[in-house]
């Protein structure tokens, strides 16, 4: 059983006692600390600007040119707050409680609970580094209301949130980096983390420009690497986004938690043909305006203007009758997927159901819809060529995000000691499912707010044991590195990175996509280790190490993603419940719906590494003492 | 349709580069520019060739990364849109398409069609934020920002640092890039006690960089996947003077 270092006390007071409880590193003290931050996204760059700012000495890395492009960028809907500034309402309470109901009851009290407490902060901070959020005429920040909430506590700038956050924290971060105190290393991507009497000391970087291999050492490192969504190969993920630097920890003895728990988005632009390389999204906020439908007959060809009111399928109107169209998403994206493999889809490939605005255009004028959703109509009529104000769009349920992640503790740390996962590669908060609008909050609340405490805590235990690089186990490790390097490189053999890559995507989205049976998930046991084999004996990968080489880059990840997928499999397999994003179907109500196994599962599944077999599986008990648990029902 | 494709090859950054021919067959229209490419390159991985290499990531226009000149415009002859989010159905069946890198002084080639814009961070180090620690925040609604105030900021920060606006100036200069910065920040009260020496310092460093000087041809403008507008510029020229005659900045 493992033990998460929850502190005692009544849940409003957990988080005030254990930063009094949390040990100090003194001012003068701290810039003899160096810190390791890989990733600079809103959790990796909030984090090093934070630490910088405190004192600490942080090196910085990611694998794009400039921290600014960290995927945070794309998020667009907004950031949750218990602001409450609209009276409606909100307090931090609710948004804890929202938070863990959202999450399907599979995160931990504890860790949601302070996270909707620093969500204030968040605000005060990103306003005060002149982050443009919508305004009021009177000057003060608007709200707006999204999925999962009956309040407005979601601050938003436009559709790019997610862009106008990170630039925030990336200046925040260049101002550091200004000051001495962070070095940044753009195009460098951490190939493994090299462990010194089994505390973390260190990463193993390439140099994506020269290929070289090197190695930085530091009092403790930090991971903020963002999630893995791209095991699909198709996901809304940047196309880069990758699991190896996770993956590398968890070779090294970081446990992998929830590794099944995924989020499918319902409103994804289809997939066109067979060279799509990923998949955009397009806000869920078009599901309050447009109706979801197919024809009702299999293989119906015909235009959708041309087929009759009485023979086409509003299902989701027809199913849930008091949500409709507004069901959560993980319930819009089955009944997708369950009306394409009857026969129903539509579009060329027939994986689409039809978004139809007409009825909408009638009862409001085209005027009205075009200023609700203007630029999302254009951005679809760019990509597909289609106007969907005289068609309907076709949209196809895609991976999203990933909830699972490496396992922490109260503190953030991982099962190896001195290594810290935060943001979206960790797995804490969002339990079997998140809330739109809550992942930028949760970046943040790690970044600049919790980490920066808790870390302190571990240093200030390990004051003057310094380490340099020439301690063998960098070179050890470093070693391992450009074997793995050398050794995809004389492959040489028929097939491209990315056609395996395709092909364990659709295994896994087959398998283990938005739902999951027994059957299924032991096949994919079978098939994903077979074609594991064959792309390490038939992998073509061009070029050398030496230089730039993105086929090399791309080999690494997938490899990686071979071993992600294959756990994931496992998990989702264990795992005989329903809960949030992961969908079993042996484990459902008469209705179809979700159903919970409480008694059976309510535990973290923490996977523990193992070469030699099956990965061994830690459990992490979930106690909800605040929390009610109830049955999800829409109908 | 089957096209040709002209690319830009450089093995690395002080190599000499060239044009290369390649053919494109089977574009499909639904494909966007990048996937065109990422086909062409399985094809050359599949006989042994270095494929071509380019930044990107996103892929939804919002990222930045993407950096290629189309036919001698910056992003491809859409206006308002980055080159992965360009499809194929501008292009036309027997149509020769021309790739090259961004070129500018200010942006050295690393390989193929991906450059070095790390000038960009180094204008932002130089003073685009405002210093405010972690912890030292007052509510947020503390400070009243007006709705125009706060829309127009938005406007200029709305960029996304790609560089399309110093590749297609005739001067490789980076005006509109730091101008949006400066307005930005300049445009919100939060921004108001550097406003002086950030203008007086981005320009600055923005000068000491290898970027040429703006003699208003709107280039950048017109090829901005946001749009940004030339405005900038003269609210910074503005500020820049303003800055320059007051007694505190230096």
């Amino acid at each position: 059983m493992l033990n998460a270092r929850i502190p005692s006390g009544p849940i409003d007071k957990k988080w005030d006692q254990h930063r009094f409880d949390l040990k100090l590193v003194n001012p003068a003290n701290k810039r003899k600390f160096d810190v390791i931050v890989v990733g600079t996204g809103l959790a990796g760059g909030s984090a090093a600007a934070t630490l910088a700012e405190l004192g600490y000495n942080v090196k910085a890395f990611c694998f794009q040119d400039s921290p600014r492009r960290a995927h945070s960028i794309a998020a667009q809907g907004g950031i949750n707050a218990a602001k409450n500034y609209q009276n409606d309402g909100d307090s931090i309470y609710r948004l804890f409680y929202d938070t863990v109901k959202g999450g399907d009851y599979r995160s931990r009290e504890a860790n949601v609970y302070r996270l909707a407490q620093v969500s204030v902060n968040i605000i005060d901070q990103c306003a005060a580094q002149g982050v443009p959020f919508a305004r009021e005429y009177g000057g003060t920040l608007d709200n707006r209301s999204f999925g999962g909430a009956q309040v407005s506590r979601t601050f938003y700038a436009r559709g790019q949130t997610g862009q106008q956050l990170l630039l925030g924290a990336y200046q925040a971060l260049e101002r550091q980096i200004a000051s001495g105190k962070v070095e940044m290393f753009p195009r460098t991507e951490m190939l493994d983390v090299v462990l010194v009497d089994g505390r973390a000391r260190g990463i193993v970087v390439r140099n994506l420009v020269t290929g070289e291999i090197s190695s930085h050492a530091g009092d403790a490192v930090v991971l903020a690497t963002g999630g893995y969504s791209n095991v699909f190969f198709l996901s809304t993920n940047a196309k880069n986004c990758n699991v190896t630097a996770a993956w590398r920890a968890h070779r090294r003895g970081a446990h992998f938690a929830n590794p099944c728990f995924t989020q499918i988005h319902p409103t994804c632009i289809p997939v066109s043909g067979d060279y799509q390389s990923k998949l955009t999204l397009m806000s869920e906020s078009l599901r309050n305006d447009g109706r979801i439908w197919v024809p009702k007959k299999k293989g119906d060809k015909r235009p959708a203007n041309q087929i009759p009111e009485n023979e086409r399928d509003y299902y989701l109107e027809r199913k849930y009758p008091s949500f409709g169209n507004l069901v959560p998403r993980d319930v819009a994206s089955r009944n997708a997927k369950d009306v394409c493999d009857e026969g129903r889809g539509v579009g060329p490939t027939g994986l689409g159901v039809y978004l139809d605005f007409a009825e909408a255009i009638g009862r409001l004028g085209k005027k009205a819809i075009s200023d609700r959703y203007g630029n999302l109509f254009q951005m679809y009529e760019k990509i597909t060529g289609e106007d969907p104000y005289e068609v309907p769009m076709r949209i196809y349920p895609a991976l999203h995000y990933t909830m699972g992640g490496l396992w922490v503790d109260y503190n953030l740390m991982t099962s190896v000691e001195g290594l810290y996962a935060i943001g979206e590669a960790n797995f804490s908060d969002h339990g079997a499912n998140r809330l739109g609008a809550s992942a930028l909050m949760q970046g943040l609340a790690d970044g600049y707010f919790v980490l920066p405490y808790t870390i302190g805590d571990y240093l200030s235990q390990h004051m003057g044991e310094k380490i340099t690089t020439d301690h063998p186990a960098f070179a050890a490790t470093e070693a391992e590195v450009r074997d793995q390097a050398k050794k995809l490189l004389a492959i040489n053999g028929s097939r491209t990175v990315d056609s395996f890559h395709r092909e364990l995507g659709q295994l896994m989205w087959d398998h283990c996509g938005m739902a999951r049976n027994e059957a299924g998930l032991k096949s994919a046991l079978e098939k994903i280790p077979a074609l594991e084999e064959e792309f390490w004996n038939d992998v073509k990968v061009v070029g050398s190490a030496e230089s730039v080489n993105q086929s090399l880059e791309k080999a690494g990840r997938v490899a990686d993603f071979f071993e992600l997928g294959k756990l994931m499999c496992h998990d989702a397999l264990e795992r005989t419940e329903s809960c949030g994003g992961h969908f079993r179907e042996e484990s459902q109500t008469p209705e179809g719906e979700a159903l919970r196994k409480d008694e059976e599962f309510s535990y973290v599944s923490a996977w523990g590494y193992n070469p030699d077999g099956p990965p061994k599986l830690n459990k992490e008990e979930l106690e909800f003492e605040y929390v009610k648990l109830t049955q999800r029902s829409y109908k | 349709m089957d096209l040709t494709l002209k690319v830009w090859r450089q093995a690395g950054p002080k190599a000499e580069g060239r044009m290369k021919t390649y053919p494109a067959p089977d574009v499909s229209p639904e494909m966007s520019f990048l996937e065109m490419l990422d086909v062409v390159n399985q094809g050359l991985e599949e006989n042994g060739e270095e494929p071509i290499v380019f930044d990107h990531d996103c892929r939804e226009g919002i990222c930045g990364a993407c950096s290629l000149m189309i036919d001698g415009v910056a992003h491809g002859p859409q206006a308002g849109t980055t080159a992965c989010q360009l499809h194929m159905r501008h292009f036309k069946d027997g149509d020769e398409i021309t790739i090259e890198p961004w070129r500018a002084a200010g942006f050295p080639v690393i390989k193929d069609l991906m450059v070095d814009r790390s000038a960009f961070d180094r204008i932002i180090q130089a003073g685009g934020f405002i210093s405010i620690n972690t912890g030292s925040a007052p509510d947020a609604n503390e400070v009243l920002v007006p709705k125009v105030d706060a829309d127009q900021a938005f406007e200029a920060a709305a960029c996304i640092g790609c560089g399309a606006c110093v590749a297609q100036c005739p001067n490789g200069a980076a005006q509109l890039f730091t101008s949006a910065k400066v307005s930005h920040l300049g445009l919100v009260p939060q921004g108001q006690p550097e406003r002086d020496q950030r203008v007086i310092s981005m320009v600055a460093q923005m000068e000491d960089e290898a970027f040429g000087s703006c003699t208003n041809h709107r280039e950048c403008e017109a090829v901005c996947p946001k749009e940004i507008s030339i405005d900038f510029i003269a609210r910074m020229n503005r500020d820049y003077l303003k800055a320059r005659l007051s007694s505190r900045a230096k």
